[in-house]
């Protein structure tokens, strides 16, 4: 199965990469933009033999080592399954 | 005293503390293999500055996973004395010894400077031969050390003396300009609350010489360990 896991700085947590891009987006005209987040992509290939399990995995691995959940929110997908 | 300064893949500033260690305050001090699980006896850990395993993932979070960290985890929990510095820092509190993190600087610049810091607790291990309030003059070097933990963790860590130094100006108060990174409250070290484990950003073995650099602050911090140790 496949798993994609999306990584984002907490809601209120300072994101400065994403400010300095809001910035520079603001400064190229897009003057609609309210906020820019810039978070982590991750994607992986796991044998799991149910969704359960690879939900259970993902979840763990996110808590464990791909996200610090003291700064990091997290949400995954499980493709193939 | 005998001190264990650990070596991961891309630690910078082992060499340095092992020659400020050895050469300069003449004490015991072995280098620590990340990939072994025994400490050799030691009294004080340290984690230098660095970056660990290429700071894959987030700096420090892959590191927590050697061999020789969940023996340092172990010799925490006994009480042992662990001192990590900037990227060991960043070790600390992916591991959990220490709360908090260290995020991407404010400015997004990675900050080269020194940079004056308070010394707001100087009764714990760490700071015992410091002055309470004294201004330490350090260098700093990194991109990442905005320090950062939930507003309520962050006030019982104060009131239980918990944040050990703090960035000041020269004149020892602190200032947004003084901030070299946008660490909330201008936090430059914390302690655990058992005052065993200390992480700072700033650099005390690369102060530990007034001819060189233009500073020995660094020492006062590991003269308080060799103090503590007596």
């Amino acid at each position: 199965m496949r798993i994609k896991v999306f990584v984002k700085p907490r809601a209120g947590i300072l994101d400065p990469q994403g400010r300095a891009t809001e910035g520079a987006l603001k400064s190229l005209g897009f003057g609609g933009v309210k906020s820019v987040h810039i978070g982590r992509y991750i994607e992986l290939e796991l044998d799991a033999s149910s969704v359960a399990a690879a939900e259970a995995a993902a979840r763990k691995m996110c808590e464990q080592l791909l996200a610090n959940p003291l700064i990091e929110d997290y949400r995954f997908e499980i493709e193939g399954a | 005293m005998k001190w264990g300064v650990v070596t991961f893949p891309g630690s910078l500033d082992d060499g340095d503390a092992l020659y400020a260690l050895r050469d300069v305050l003449g004490e015991e001090a072995v280098r620590l293999w990340h990939k072994e699980e025994r400490l050799q006896g030691v009294e004080c850990v340290l984690l230098p500055g660095g970056f660990s395993y290429g700071d894959y993932l987030r700096c420090g979070a892959i590191a927590r996973f050697s061999p020789i960290m969940q023996s340092i985890a172990r010799f925490a929990a006994d009480g042992g004395l662990v001192i990590g510095t900037c990227n060991g820092f960043q070790i600390l509190c992916e591991a959990h010894l220490l709360p908090g993190a260290l995020t991407r600087n404010e400015t997004l610049s990675f900050v080269c400077e020194r940079v004056v810091v308070r010394v707001e607790n100087a009764d714990t291990p760490f700071t015992r031969a410091a002055e309470p309030g004294e201004l330490l003059h350090l260098p700093i070097k990194h991109g990442e050390g905005r320090y950062v933990a939930p507003e309520d963790e962050i006030r019982q860590m104060e009131e239980r003396g918990q944040v050990l130094l703090r960035y000041v100006d020269a004149s020892g108060a602190e200032t947004r300009a003084a901030n070299p990174n946008g660490s909330l409250r201008g936090i430059a070290g914390v302690a655990n609350q058992t005052f065993n484990v200390f992480g700072l950003m700033p650099h005390p073995e690369h102060a530990v010489e007034k001819s060189l650099v233009g500073g020995d602050d660094g020492l006062k911090l590991f003269r308080s360990v060799i103090e503590s140790a007596r």
